[in-house]
């Protein structure tokens, strides 16, 4: 496997802001790995993922990426291995249609003409939206507008995909939509995704959670070890899982509830026992 | 009523087909479809920026009509206010109080007087009062969307129609402003109309529920009425709040509920005798 980002001891700080953005933060990333990253507004969260393809430089500390590590010479390089998806789907397209839009990125490092048509289909194709080549992005749903983002990104060959809460604006099943092309996409690619979230669905697909606080690494955990939070999770920047929500009503009502993190359907079969031992 | 798209062209499209329906006074009414099923074109109609292409719809005792003239349209817009999706791009003006006076000012009412209504409006929303003389464009996205807000209410509309208010926010930002409008609704009587995909915040806060499809106001009914036949929803491609969902895997193991519980206080009420009722504790 081997880590595909490794982060040491990162600083960052805005110009002319009194406090650091990011604190001696240092993680690593194995490749194919689904890593969430989640912390309230203000929180550090993008700060984090812009020093990660160089569109902020660090004040101090390392960061590596496919093996190169972060600088002026290495930069271009770097963010051809990472592409990010944003939160607004209005502000990333620049085509005339969508087979343009996915084309964009292709022509700017100039990709001969034929390679580019083969790797414009084969990428709509990956994400469903063959038929909406000739179309308007501007007339697509919110989930199909970031499906042809993803396609965009996926046309130049990344080993990473960032999501930044791009999920945040689409209704639920514009959401489902682009987690099941992420999804798919990460298995046949063997892609390494970094999603910044406050989805608690999203976070739970994950692999490992780094919980961000005020510029600093909180915790780095399971899903179920960060779930454990319950009800602190809301001041964390994440929503409360349902079962967690549940089991606090239940201690509130003098029930004893085990402490680890137990999902929808763990917890179904503990309340079962309790009813069967009544 | 019903509303054609450009209506007598060639590309005449139908976007709400023979509704007809009543929002009462005082009532928090939600309403549920799933995209393109004629929620924001409705919305749009609650204040005549469209008028039916026949049929009528009635706001207080203004009648609007495919006939009605748009210039006596002022005192129903100060009567109903809406507040559109993502509503901070809406802002302007170069401070927030500047900005949350400008529509009462339109409306009619003094400087004077709607800057002491900003100052009102800006702690009703939950913002410190010093953002007042800030630039709105300085503060964040959550705070920009309650000045957007305190902005519609301070123009005090008698029903405030909100499409989709907490998209794009945090979870805690998400429930500060729910619970800011349940407050207005309970505290005040402010008559609500929300457009929502959330259903939890259905089950949570409304009082009747409008459920559309294809243009089609196809029911109508109370939260508990509308979520008590989980097949019919997933036909329609809605979906359960999760108490709801929880209850029904709860349902299968071979607890029993009645009626199925819509929040967690009623899911955890009805659990509690079926599994000793805390005596384990």
């Amino acid at each position: 496997m081997g880590n595909v980002i490794r982060v040491q001891h990162l600083n960052y700080t805005y110009p002319e802001a009194k406090h650091q953005a990011l604190t001696d933060v240092s993680f690593d990333v194995a490749k194919g790995e689904w890593l969430a990253i989640i912390g309230h507004n203000g929180s550090g969260k993008s700060t984090l993922a812009k020093n990660l393809n160089g569109l902020l430089a660090p004040e101090s500390g390392t960061v590596e990426v496919a093996g190169m590590t972060l600088s002026e010479e290495t930069v271009w390089d770097i963010r051809a291995k990472v592409g990010i998806v944003f939160q607004n789907p209005d502000n990333q397209f620049v085509g005339a249609t969508v087979a343009d839009d996915v084309a964009f990125g292709l022509e700017n490092r100039g990709v001969p003409r034929d390679e580019m048509v083969k790797r414009v289909d084969e990428s709509l194709e990956r994400v469903g939206m063959t038929a909406f080549a000739d179309r308007e992005p501007a007339r697509l749903s919110g989930g199909q507008k970031q499906r042809v983002a993803i396609a965009g990104i996926i046309a130049q060959r990344p080993e990473i995909i960032i999501l930044d809460e791009s999920t945040s604006m689409l209704d639920p099943a514009g959401r489902q939509e682009v987690l099941g092309v992420i999804r798919e996409l990460k298995d046949e690619l063997n892609l390494t995704v970094l999603s910044i979230t406050h989805d608690i669905d999203e976070a739970a697909v994950a692999h490992r959670i780094i919980l961000l606080n005020d510029g600093k690494i909180n915790e780095i955990g399971t899903p179920s070890d960060i779930f454990a939070h319950g009800t602190d999770l809301l001041r964390l920047g994440l929503d409360v899982p349902y079962s967690e929500k549940l089991k606090d009503a239940l201690i509130q009502r003098g029930v004893a509830m085990p402490k680890a993190y137990l999902d929808n359907e763990r917890l179904v079969d503990y309340l079962w026992t309790l009813h069967s031992t009544m | 009523m019903s509303f054609t798209y450009q209506a007598g062209t060639p590309f005449a499209g139908d976007g709400i087909k023979d509704v007809s329906g009543t929002i009462h006074d005082g009532s928090y009414t939600a309403i549920i479809g799933h995209t393109g099923s004629g929620k924001s074109t409705i919305l749009q109609h609650l204040n005549a920026l469209l008028k039916p292409t026949s049929g009528t719809v009635t706001i207080g005792d203004k009648v609007i009509t495919n006939e009605t003239n748009n210039k006596n349209l002022k005192p129903l817009r100060q009567k109903v206010g809406m507040v559109f999706q993502f509503a901070e791009n809406q802002l302007f003006e170069q401070t927030v109080a500047k900005d949350i006076a400008f529509g009462p000012q339109n409306f009619g009412v003094s400087e004077k007087d709607a800057l002491a209504l900003a100052d009102k409006m800006v702690a009703m929303v939950g913002l410190p009062h010093d953002v007042l003389e800030k630039s709105p464009f300085d503060l964040s996205g959550g705070q920009m969307r309650r000045v957007a807000i305190a902005g519609v209410l301070a123009m005090q509309p008698e029903v405030l129609v909100l499409d989709e208010p907490t998209a794009g926010l945090d979870p805690a930002g998400r429930h500060e402003m729910m619970t800011m409008f349940e407050r207005l609704h309970r505290e005040q009587g402010q008559t609500i109309v929300l457009v929502t995909h959330q259903m939890d915040d259905v089950a949570d806060y409304a009082d009747t529920v409008w459920v559309m499809a294809e243009g089609r106001l196809i029911k109508t009914g109370t939260p508990r009425e509308i979520f008590s036949d989980p097949a019919w929803l997933k036909a329609n491609q809605l979906g359960l709040p999760k108490t709801a969902q929880m209850a029904q895997q709860l349902i299968a193991k071979g607890f029993h509920f009645d009626p199925r519980p819509l929040t967690e206080t009623e899911l955890a009420d009805q659990l509690l005798p079926q599994i000793g009722g805390g005596q384990h504790g």
